[in-house]
């Protein structure tokens, strides 16, 4: 009876298309949504990544994100230092200073100060120069983003001239020289990024008695991670979190406290409604059309269980055409936008949530369907 | 021996639509026997109870009193599956508008009752094409029904009915779609394919100049059987 459910399915070619194009839709925008919205999501804690070296971040006991700077002392480094489990601890600056741009306007950046010797936490990948140039005099590596837009010089025509190695920028009244491009994963914030040395980066910022922001440690071999956190807690009072804590911490004040999350919500519920409507509705009429066709099948002695079999074929074969469709196109989208500044992630996970939404819609429609068809009379074959 | 036994026994048989608001009773005490091998019609004014006294008969309506037999089987006492394997067994359906499945060939539709008995699909279709020649359509087994006169449907809705050798098949209007030489034919055909000694063919029909293809007669008026023209079993009620 299959093939028969297949063609009975396929044999309105209209309403098929209107099924398979309605769960299309659906699946496409409960992945790519989704894939955005994770992409976003991600870059709230991209900066984490990019330092990616050291286990454990220390910070300020209110520091609600990454991005929420609470300062602390520079003797806190000495104090995370003393502490057993500690293989080493560096100093690292992060805030937003204002730039003077050749032609004299401002533009606030995204300044890292890297401990002085060992330049640990700096960007992920050089494209021109070195880290190591950081050493040099007034030495500032700028990230290519930056450094082709928002640092750029100005051109009567309205294009801009990237800044590249050897130019010299002004960070709160104090010369600074190119000596590096580098890449960075983009972040929420759009400023350009800016990594100096630390010493140079508190003598760019505003006199102010703590400047500390964050204490990277690395632990000694074989030392547990968790362990190693509560000890810091405890000795020093301070807030520590392992890299991936600190991710999720970022992560999570970002759901919690900005409409991100709601928004796609809706986008995600408004696809999973309308292609619920769409392919719902549509399958539900196909069956209603086909109903006389059900009544002569049951008074030729079909069973309501093989009947009950025919329509979830049905359902299943729309399902996967459509949720295939969609999520083949969502692919697409991310692949073609892969260089865009767009935010796309789309973790298998992702598959699960869509194709669970696909599910329902089509468990929904096929149960108004087989309902329909259950209580179907055959008598109704001698109708008119 | 009886040379011809009973293929169906309607004692006292009554249906009552219930709407809702208002009771319909569509069936008044029907009584009425056919035979083995016989070609019964059954005629009478509209809205007297012709296609609610098959559909019973057929089993695929129960009624709600009095005894219905056929083939010797008490219809309205089996459980649902065994009277869907009785029907997909036993009876073959030819209906006034056709009712072949539009999406499935010519050969794809007569298979339909094969398939429901189980049979593989490409023996179910190969068997039908047979069938199919039977009723001289052998040339258009591939085409889809909106490719199909409707002469030429119902034929294929003939082959439909026979090709699981059901020992009765039930007509509603098997002509009336049809002009006169059409249906014409089709009667033809239906009684020198479909009629056999091991089986019962019931007509219903408005159509006068079909009458003459009967053995029987039974007149219905207003839920009754009120008289049965013709050889063979005596009439009742
Ligand atoms: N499903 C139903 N619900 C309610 N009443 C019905 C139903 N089917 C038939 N009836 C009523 O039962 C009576 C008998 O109907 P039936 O269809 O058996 O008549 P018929 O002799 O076949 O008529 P026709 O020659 O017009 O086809 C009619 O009054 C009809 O209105
Ligand atoms: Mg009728």
């Amino acid at each position: 009876m299959n093939h028969i459910a297949i063609k009975m399915l396929m044999g309105d070619r209209g309403k098929y298309l209107g099924i398979v194009m309605g769960l299309t839709f659906a699946s496409l925008i409960m992945t790519q949504q989704p894939a955005i919205f994770l992409g976003l999501m991600s870059r709230s804690y991209s900066f984490i990544s990019d330092v990616g070296l050291p286990d454990i971040w220390v910070m300020d006991e209110k520091v609600q994100f990454v991005d929420d700077i609470k300062p602390l002392q520079d003797t806190e480094l000495y104090r995370v230092r003393g502490i057993s489990g500690v293989e080493w601890a560096m100093p690292m600056y992060k805030g937003l200073l204002k730039a003077r741009l050749a032609d004299g306007t401002f533009q606030t950046c995204n300044v890292v100060g890297l401990d002085d010797a060992t330049l640990i936490g700096g960007p992920p990948v050089m494209l021109e120069g070195s880290i190591e140039d950081l050493r040099r005099s007034d030495g500032i590596i700028v990230d290519i983003d930056g450094a082709r837009d928002k640092l750029g010089k100005p051109t009567p025509g309205g294009e801009r001239i990237p800044l590249k190695i050897g130019d010299s920028v002004e960070l709160n009244d104090h010369r600074a020289i190119v000596v590096g491009i580098a890449k960075v994963t983009r972040t929420f914030q759009s400023q350009p990024v800016v990594y100096t040395t630390y010493s140079r980066a508190k003598n760019y910022a505003p006199k102010e008695r703590k400047l500390l922001s964050f204490v990277l440690v690395k632990a000694k071999q074989g030392q547990d991670l968790a362990e190693l956190t509560r000890r810091i807690r405890a000795t020093t009072g301070l807030a520590a979190y392992t890299g991936e804590a600190f991710k999720t911490l970022t992560y999570e004040y970002f759901m919690h406290n900005t409409g991100i999350p709601i928004n796609f919500g809706i986008s995600v519920l408004l696809g999973f409604i309308v292609g619920a409507a769409i392919a719902g509705q549509t399958f539900y009429n196909s069956t209603l059309e086909n109903l006389r066709q059900f009544g002569v099948l049951k008074a030729m002695g079909t069973s309501n269980w093989v009947l009950l079999r025919m329509i979830l074929l049905q359902a299943v074969l729309v399902g996967t055409i459509g949720y295939g469709l969609g999520v083949g196109l969502t692919a697409l989208f991310g692949y073609s936008m892969r260089n865009s500044i767009l935010a796309f992630k789309f973790p298998w996970q992702l598959l699960m949530f869509s194709g669970a939404g696909v599910s329902l819609i089509c468990i929904f429609a096929a149960l108004l369907s087989i309902i329909k068809v259950i209580r179907l009379e055959p008598a109704i074959v001698f109708k008119g | 021996m009886n040379p011809s036994p009973l293929a169906v026994r309607c004692q006292n048989v009554v249906k009552i639509y219930d709407t809702g608001d208002q009771k319909v009773t569509a069936l008044n005490g029907v009584n009425l026997e056919i035979a083995m091998g016989e070609l019964m019609m059954l005629v009478g004014p509209s809205g007297c109870g012709k296609t609610t006294l098959i559909s019973v008969i057929a089993g695929i309506l129960d009624q709600d009193d009095g005894y219905c037999e056929v083939f010797g089987e008490d219809l309205l006492s089996m459980s649902n599956q065994r009277k869907l394997n009785f029907r997909a067994r036993n009876i073959g359906f030819v209906f006034q508008a056709f009712n072949l499945l539009p999406a499935l060939t010519a050969a794809e539709n007569v298979s339909v009752p094969l398939i429901i008995n189980g049979m593989k699909r490409s023996d179910a279709e190969r068997k039908a094409v047979a069938v199919l020649e039977q009723v001289g359509l052998g040339a258009r087994v591939t085409a889809l029904p909106s490719e199909l006169s409707g002469g030429q449907q119902q034929r294929v809705a003939i082959a439909r009915a026979l090709i699981h050798s059901p020992r009765l098949i039930v007509c509603d209007e098997p002509t009336s779609s049809l002009d006169h030489e059409t249906g014409h034919n089709v009667m033809t055909l239906l009684k020198e394919v479909a009629l056999h000694k091991d089986r019962a063919l019931v007509i219903v029909t408005h159509d006068a100049r079909i009458f003459d293809f009967a053995d029987r007669i039974a007149e219905m008026d207003d839920g009754h059987i009120v008289g049965v023209k013709g050889a063979g079993l005596k009439a009742k009620g």
